[in-house]
């Protein structure tokens, strides 16, 4: 059994002024070679266990030590341990990345000889060599996280924390960065790399899961995803226009507690002693996910209801023409071209997706299609109505949900549904009356004079969702609608958009992850400010890696790596 | 101090150099803002009155009331409109043309002539601007003052109407009683305040916004290292920005320098590292750039340029506010900066100035050592 460098005995972490502790009475060791994935949505408590323990901050109740040493009274000498890589990775965006490194350096006492070969040592691993006098601003998003880890790793540490390293970077970043990861677990570090994707899990050696600050396993990933092995279904060759209706009506079954939409499947996942009753389409059981389990150890998920879509009045079909049509848009800011020939169409009723890391374009693009952003060159329609002219008449026809929490903190949740019903031309009794449905649906009453700031996160969320529909408008825009919430408010959020498409509502998203992008008609992806593939999730994968069924994050990576050689090839030697 | 603990201030102060040097926010606050601030009130406030519009009513134009108008009318204090009835310019006053009215009595001459000790001239200020009132009532003073003075020697009538005792004014350090003299020194401890406080202040709080502290704080870096390698940049910046002001107001502005280079380093020093102080304090409290910027304002620039007796003389505030201005750290700054420029090294001054100084920046500094926390709860 290899060394416990990290021992959480009994943690609990309350903060003044919140009655929910942040973390409740959590347990768990962290072994020498071993990546312990913390794993868990947006305000899981992720992020003050990794602080807890590097001992910059001290628990209310529990210990924690550190290859023995207490995190709150020996302080200063586990910083001599650890590596801690921070949100946003703790870089000096105005250093360059040489400057960086020496800094951190000079702070954990790595000199002359040792320094020289630790420089040449970390840029041959992060590959960063080329790059040592450029700012450290000016980096790709994979790029400072590789810097950022470097830092960690000056001297090299008995135990390394990353906290959230791989949000919001491409998936060849990503992968890149497991592998390194997994250089120096076999160097015998050990790692606790944190995290909200809840396919990461399943790399990990072990897995400290945490749902709204409770503890739901510890232990290896298979351990829990054992639960549910033979209890997952992958029901095929349903009709594709069927597929949300047949979602709804196996999630009305007393024996299905959770079921997704999985590019042209679903995934279903059936009760302890039930077997899956009689779908169209032809069933059979796959490979659990850690996800599945999540879901199961929480009770099964939130069934397949959308109060919201059933108090809407379903939208004329159109006649055929795209409702979302977009024609070489291309925006440029100086000389940086943030979006580069994007076109693509969306029907009435379908779910479109554009995928793609960080920095690829993906908001802007999105910007121009609800007339937020005016593109320097080409054509933006919605529901027939060119943005460019008739921009206020679109928007009207237009729902949409910002990225991060774009409602106003400071106004109770029945302010901001009067503000918003306000600016979408609601008045008297349609505006009463739209009010009320929204307090109804997503069971509001009891956080009516709440600040939104104050809210849980998956109540920002229905509070986002509902501002954004209140005026049922024909076409719904969300920015990274569901990144970094747990997978119950998730499926919650993809119930009301599935509803939502089920009435005849189109529905245009951004993201960044790739389970989201299978919930979707169509995805486009989208790589430094172009869109490099387009089609069903489904057909992406089989085009790109043909001959075995690959995940979307396969595809994506391949497709990016063909599309790295074509410039290649093209650029002048 | 142990070798791995210099490294590791060095280090710091040699990321926040490099800092500075990319950030032209620093080098605009550092050295263009000072250029900025001398020059406006090197050159355009000033706090003399010159041709202050007055009405002066001759009630009897006797060669004596002649003689004392154009007296009046010769001074570059005032603008001068002459009148025969001091109802002629009432009007005036009140619609604020004139500042003051001044009467000559029709009994002047009479009373010239019998030696009256006491002559009575009539002196009318407009009461809403202090200052002003009470710089034609002085003036008005000194000039019927001097004409009585001329007036004797020129009739050779000295024994009767010379007043017994004469005073003769003579203006010391500043003779020729000019405000930008007093003002410059005074904007000199403004721009130091501003330096320490609102650079500092950004810094940390950027720090903090930018989520680097909490990686700082996961190293072994200690919190007195922390505080060193913060302030000494900043120390050296806002050293280098008081060379900056000195020199350009000795050359540009021919302000005098009376006292010593070492004194002044001193006690500028005293100073600067008080308001640094004050800045880490800021921002170790608010953690948001735009919150510090804020206070730094409200606590650091404001009583410094309403309360340090820069522009506002404390003799004549009220008792509370005067009590109010002890605490103000640019109080003493002022003064001990106006005293070597203008008058010289003077102990008596300096000293007890300093030693105020020393006591609130000690205060300062022990509540950043105590704010400045190893943790983030």
């Amino acid at each position: 059994m290899p060394e416990v460098l990290a021992s959480i005995q009994g943690v609990s972490k309350s903060f003044p002024g919140s009655s929910v502790p942040a973390l409740d009475n959590i347990r768990g060791e962290i072994r020498a070679g071993e990546i312990c994935g913390l794993v868990g949505a947006d305000g899981a408590g992720k992020t003050t266990l990794l602080r807890l323990l590097a001992g910059l901050m001290e628990p209310s109740e529990g210990r924690i030590t550190i290859t023995g040493l207490d995190s709150v009274d020996d302080t200063s000498a586990i910083h001599e341990r650890i590596g801690y890589m921070p949100q946003r990775f703790g870089l000096y965006e105005d250093l360059t990345v040489v400057e960086n490194l020496h800094l951190y350096a000079d702070l954990r006492g790595v000199v002359n000889e040792e320094r020289t070969e630790a420089f040449e040592r970390l840029l041959r691993f992060t590959d960063l060599a080329r790059f040592t006098e450029r700012l450290a601003g000016a980096l790709s998003g994979g790029m400072k996280q590789k810097l950022g880890l470097a830092c960690a790793l000056i001297r090299k540490p008995r135990l390394l924390l990353l906290d959230e390293p791989s949000v919001g970077v491409d998936p060849i970043s990503r992968r890149e960065l497991w592998k390194m990861v997994g250089d120096l677990v076999d160097d015998g570090i050990g790692v606790v790399w944190s995290t909200a994707y809840l396919d990461e899990a399943e790399q990990c050696d072990t897995v400290i899961l945490l749902h709204e600050g409770h503890l739901v396993h510890n232990g290896p990933p298979d351990d829990l995803t054992q639960h549910v092995e033979g209890r997952v279904y992958l029901v095929r060759g349903i009709a594709e226009d069927q597929r949300r209706q047949v979602l709804a009506r196996s999630l009305r079954e007393e024996a299905i507690i959770d079921g997704v939409i999985q590019g042209k499947s679903l995934r279903l996942l059936v009760r302890v002693g039930e077997s899956l009753p009689n779908l169209p389409g032809t069933a059979e059981v796959t490979k659990p996910r850690f996800e599945d389990a999540f879901i199961d150890s929480l009770g099964g998920g939130p069934g397949g209801e959308s109060a919201l879509a059933a108090g809407m009045t379903a939208i004329r079909s159109g006649d055929g023409t795209p409702v979302i049509d977009a024609t070489d848009l291309t925006k440029k800011f100086g000389d940086f071209t943030a979006s580069d020939r994007v076109s693509f169409q969306v029907h009435q009723g379908e779910v479109f997706g554009l995928l793609g890391p960080n920095g690829a374009g993906k908001s802007t693009a999105f910007k121009m299609m609800c007339g937020l952003l005016q593109p320097t060159s080409g054509r933006a329609k919605v529901a027939g109505l060119d943005l460019k002219t008739a921009t206020s008449q679109a928007r009207s026809r237009i729902g949409y949900m910002a990225q991060k929490f774009s409602l106003y903190g400071d106004l109770s949740v029945r302010q901001n549904l009067e503000f918003f019903a306000g600016i979408y031309g609601l008045s008297g009794a349609r505006k009463r009356s739209a009010i009320e449905r929204m307090i109804e649906t997503f069971n509001l009453d009891a956080y009516l004079k709440t600040s939104a700031a104050l809210l849980p996160l998956g109540f920002k969320q229905r509070l986002a969702l509902s501002c954004a529909v209140m005026h049922e408008p024909a076409v719904l825009f969300l920015d990274e609608p569901t990144s970094g919430v747990d997978p119950l408010t998730r499926r919650e959020f993809w119930n009301h958009i599935n509803g939502l498409v089920e009435k005849g509502v189109t529905i245009m998203v951004t993201t960044h992850f790739m389970d989201e992008a299978e919930y979707c008609d169509r995805i486009a992806l989208v790589f430094r400010g172009r869109v490099i593939a387009s089609g069903s999730p489904d057909a992406l994968k089989s085009e790109s890696i043909p001959g075995r069924e690959a995940s979307l994050e396969e595809a994506f990576i391949a497709l990016i790596e063909r599309e790295l050689g074509k410039t290649e090839k093209g650029a002048p030697a | 101090m142990n070798l791995a603990r210099w490294r590791r201030i060095r280090g710091l102060i040699r990321k926040e150099m490099a800092q500075v040097v990319r950030d032209p926010s620093s080098v605009l606050i550092a050295f263009v803002l000072p250029g900025v601030l001398l020059f406006l009130f090197g050159y355009g406030v000033s706090l003399d009155a010159t041709a202050v519009k007055v009405g002066v009513v001759m009630e009897s134009a006797t060669p004596e009331a002649q003689s004392l108008v154009a007296a009046f009318r010769n001074s570059p204090s005032y603008e001068v409109r002459v009148g025969r009835d001091r109802r002629d310019f009432e009007e005036d006053l009140v619609a604020g043309n004139i500042r003051g009215l001044i009467v000559i009595p029709a009994t002047l001459t009479e009373s010239l002539r019998r030696g009256d000790a006491v002559t009575a001239i009539q002196v009318i200020v407009d009461g809403s601007e202090p200052n002003t009132a009470s710089f034609v009532q002085n003036y008005a003073q000194g000039t019927v003052a001097n004409w009585m003075v001329q007036q004797s020697f020129d009739v050779g009538r000295s024994r009767s109407i010379a007043p017994r005792v004469s005073t003769e004014p003579r203006v010391w350090f500043n003779p020729e009683i000019q405000s930008r003299w007093f003002l410059l020194p005074g904007s000199i401890a403004i721009i130091m305040t501003i330096i320490g406080t609102l650079l500092t202040a950004l810094v940390v709080a950027r720090e903090w916004e930018r989520g680097t502290m909490e990686a700082l704080m996961a190293t072994p870096l200690g919190t007195l290292e922390f505080i060193i390698g913060k302030l000494t940049p900043y120390y050296l910046l806002g050293m280098g920005s008081l060379a900056v002001c000195v020199v350009v107001s000795v050359t540009l502005f021919e302000l005098p320098f009376r006292g010593s280079v070492f004194v002044l380093v001193l006690v500028s020093s005293i100073f600067l590292i008080t308001m640094l102080a004050l800045g880490l304090l800021i921002s170790t409290v608010s953690k948001n750039q735009f919150v510090a910027s804020q206070i730094a304002l409200v606590v650091g620039f404001l009583p410094s340029f309403l309360l340090s007796g820069f522009v506002f003389e404390i003799s004549s505030m009220p008792l509370p506010i005067q009590t109010l201005t002890r605490i103000i750290p640019a109080r003493y700054f002022v003064t001990c900066l106006q005293t070597i420029f203008l008058a010289g090294d003077v102990r008596s001054v300096l000293v007890p100035n300093t030693l105020a100084l020393v006591a609130i920046g000690s205060v300062l500094m022990l509540l950043v050592a105590r704010k400045t926390s190893r943790r983030l709860d």
